[in-house]
């Protein structure tokens, strides 16, 4: 680490001697308004986060596996417990390790440098953004350690059980749960008006829209996305929070208002909110995965109208999450219609990832056996969503765990497998130095084994009638046979052996960072503008006179009028 | 941290300023904030017929009043955008201190107005009606105020000739809340 930073200074001293000062540590990276270091201060966050979070898993894992046992490092989990931990869970792994990772950490970090820009639109705010988030998580952390427990009416929080301190017996822990929420969408709602403002309006010369690379298109679709859906659920979060504490009746029937109106505007987000993470994680596969067939996307102009019509189409799919609601059976038909047409734009996605490959010269390095994880992962996820979609099926599989494989069958490859994607195949250029490719490939196969044996359990389980949110099974005599609980112990071993296989990439982080080899400017010999600049990025990226200017597309490899098989964007002819 | 403007905050590859592009999207975002709480209330007013009788207690005359006043505020806005166009930073500023003065007022009337409701009973959890009365102008309000100490900000720069293009990126957001209001008085006011 005294290695990178003193080759920080180095650099700032020779290309921005005219605007750089000495900065204290405590400016430079607590309180910078560089874009990389808020990229890993959300980054950060966003790890120590998913720590909390997986240890959530483990403990109500082993809650369900071995009822009523000590869980080690936990104790006795009570029913009150558990819930928290299963809201909480949810909560933290969607908005506290998805959103600022995904979007937050990769945006910052990759909008200006690949778009050749010294740093965001607007660094001031972009700061803002983060300490705004930083305080969510703090508000969020201590919602679980207030009087009457942690809030725990599932990450949905539907009314009337969320509504009412009386019903769901954590008044106080309820209300911060919400405010955590709010504040954390309005921390993205700034980040968000950045990121796209940053590529509307200071891309490098001579870069048109066509030449974008996908990944940076995909974190500004999805920031619009966000911004369109969260609006009516701000509004929603701040009637909840008058329900909880002024006594309001919004969503108490007995008093004119309507608790299916808090899955509606839930869902009306919620639903656009798997595309905002789902198109960054498309984005960074389809970036690696160009880079280790090396060719060209197979349909460039195709992922990006594919991902607008996406974003358009997922504004009128919410109400698959209320086939059971008692919504209007003529609604439920139109819902399953739009539900099952928006498996096409994401089918086709995944058609040109195989295209792309399809007679590539494809290396398999780590980045890019998890880009190849993603795609075969998220397909399972993708074609249970079928079942679910159909309004008829739901009916049977509704709240039963085989939504909750589902769910993770998409999520996971999303959130976790495409993090572990661009964290390695963007390492080189965050830190100077390579990561260990031998501790990455330990890492991944440990990881995606494990991952497979927690989640296919479920399905079955699902199938077999298991509710979701049932704290104890042995409470239930039709599901609490032998055949049921090996299948529940298979998946929570699984679990185990997955968190344990973590500890390699920290390991590996570590290690890479402090003795790692230098990595250089391009070790991946990608096109993208990144790559001309030194690892690690200098303080405004590049010398000022040495902004690159852009001649082509990002995806020009192989080209057979060059000699290389690659023709980085910023060189001329 | 006296570090220079970073290079990416001159360019504009859409040829629109920054800034302005910015201020549409603040807007689009706050749009759908208010267009949600509007839908949602719409939806339960069409089935709650019986909420004319409390709606009848709004003093639709305050209400009136009160769209005067913001409508001049906003217009105010303007006269200060094309001063700052024309380089008045100090012209500017005091058509600005007009803005926030008529934003003051906007808020005296309001808080005259809920004062007395609640005086007579009519509080925010009185019945859903009075619920969403109080969410949506009291949302807007908060909107009202932020704007109009931004303003303030402004117009003291504006008074010292710098940053004279953040008057009509201001202006922009106040005609915004000025639209707002248009929508809520006529809903929750007008409509018996």
């Amino acid at each position: 680490m005294a290695d990178t930073v003193a080759d920080v200074h180095q650099h700032e001293a020779h290309g921005h001697g005219d605007h750089h000062h000495d900065q204290s540590w405590l400016e430079k990276y607590v309180f910078s308004t560089d874009h990389k270091i808020i990229g890993m201060q959300y980054m950060f966050t966003g790890m120590f986060m998913a720590v909390i979070g997986g240890y959530m898993a483990y403990v109500f894992r082993m809650q369900l596996a071995f009822p009523g046992i000590s869980v080690p490092g936990f104790g006795q989990v009570s029913p009150g417990e558990y819930n928290a931990l299963i809201t909480n869970h949810g909560t933290i792994m969607i908005f506290w390790v998805a959103m600022p990772v995904l979007i937050a950490a990769f945006g910052n970090f990759l909008i200006p440098l690949m778009i050749g820009a010294d740093d965001m639109v607007f660094p001031r705010i972009n700061r803002l953004s983060f300490q705004i988030f930083f305080l969510s998580s703090i508000v969020l952390l201590v919602s679980l350690f207030v009087e009457g427990g942690g809030f725990g009416g599932a990450w949905t929080s539907y009314p009337p059980l969320s509504a009412n301190g009386d019903y769901n017996q954590t008044q106080l822990g309820a209300s911060l749960w919400l405010i955590a929420v709010a504040l954390e969408f309005v921390a993205f709602l700034l980040g968000g008006i950045n990121f796209i403002t940053t590529l509307m309006n200071s891309r490098a010369p001579g870069m048109k829209a066509y030449d974008i690379p996908l990944v940076c298109w995909m974190i500004v679709i999805a920031s619009i996305l966000f911004m369109l859906s969260v609006g009516p659920l701000l509004a929603g979060a701040v009637m909840l929070l008058f329900d909880q504490t002024l006594g309001t009746g919004f969503y108490d029937p007995a008093r004119g208002g309507d608790p299916i109106l808090w899955q509606h505007l839930f869902w009306f987000f919620g639903h656009p909110e798997v595309y905002v993470v789902l198109l960054p994680a498309i984005g960074i596969t389809v970036e690696v995965m160009a880079t280790f067939a090396r060719k060209k996307i197979f349909g460039y102009k195709m992922v990006l109208y594919t991902a607008v019509a996406t974003g358009v189409l997922s504004f009128f799919v919410w109400a698959h999450h209320q086939f059971i609601a008692g919504i209007d059976p003529r609604m439920a038909n139109v819902f399953t219609i739009t539900t099952l047409l928006i498996s096409v734009p994401i089918a086709e996605m995944l058609f040109v990832m195989i295209a792309t490959l399809y007679g590539g010269s494809i290396r398999l390095t780590t980045p890019m056996l998890w880009a190849l994880a993603f795609m075969a992962e998220f397909l399972i996820g993708g074609v249970t969503g079928i079942f679910l979609g159909a309004s008829g099926a739901d009916i049977y599989f509704h709240d039963t765990y085989f939504v909750l494989a589902h769910f993770h069958y998409t999520f996971f490859p999303i959130a976790i497998i495409g993090s572990f994607c661009a964290f390695t195949y963007w390492f080189p250029k965050m830190f100077g130095k390579m990561m260990n490719d031998t501790l990455g490939k330990i890492h991944f196969w440990g990881t995606v084994i494990p991952f497979n044996f927690i989640f296919i359990p479920l399905f079955v389980l699902g199938m077999g009638g298991q509710h979701r949110r049932i704290y104890n099974f042995q409470h239930f005599p039709q599901i609490a046979g032998p055949e049921y609980f090996q299948l529940r112990e298979i998946a929570t071993i699984a679990l185990l052996v997955m968190l344990a296989f973590q500890l390699v990439f920290f390991y590996n982080i570590i290690m890479s960072w402090m003795r790692g080899e230098k990595a250089g400017k391009n070790p991946w010999k990608a096109n993208t503008l990144e790559w001309t600049t030194e690892s690690p990025a200098p303080h405004g990226n590049w010398p000022v006179d040495e902004l690159p200017t852009v001649y082509r597309g990002p995806y020009e490899y192989g080209h057979p009028d060059r000699e290389e098989d690659y023709w980085p964007q910023n060189l001329p002819g | 941290m006296a570090h220079a403007r970073p290079i990416a905050t001159t360019r504009s590859a859409t040829g629109i300023p920054t800034p302005r592009l910015a201020i549409w999207w603040i807007v689009a975002s706050e749009v759908v904030i208010f267009g949600g709480l509007l839908g949602v209330y719409l939806m339960h007013r069409i089935g709650h017929p019986e909420w004319a009788e409390a709606a009848s207690h709004t003093q639709t005359w305050l209400g009136a009043i009160n769209t005067f006043v913001l409508l001049t505020s906003s217009f105010t806005a303007v006269l200060a955008h094309q001063a700052a166009e024309k380089g008045k930073g100090k012209e500017a500023a005091k058509l600005l201190g007009f803005t926030i003065l008529g934003a003051m007022m906007f808020l005296m009337i309001k808080s005259y107005e809920w004062y007395g409701e609640i005086a007579a009973g009519y509080t925010i959890t009185a019945n859903t009606f009075w619920s969403f009365y109080y969410t949506a102008a009291g949302l807007h309000a908060l909107h009202v105020i932020a704007g109009a100490i931004i303003m303030g900000f402004i117009a003291v720069d504006a008074y010292r000739g710098r940053e004279l293009h953040r008057v009509e990126i201001i202006g922009i957001y106040w005609h915004f809340v000025d639209v707002v209001w248009i929508f809520l008085f006529p809903l929750l006011y007008i409509a018996k």
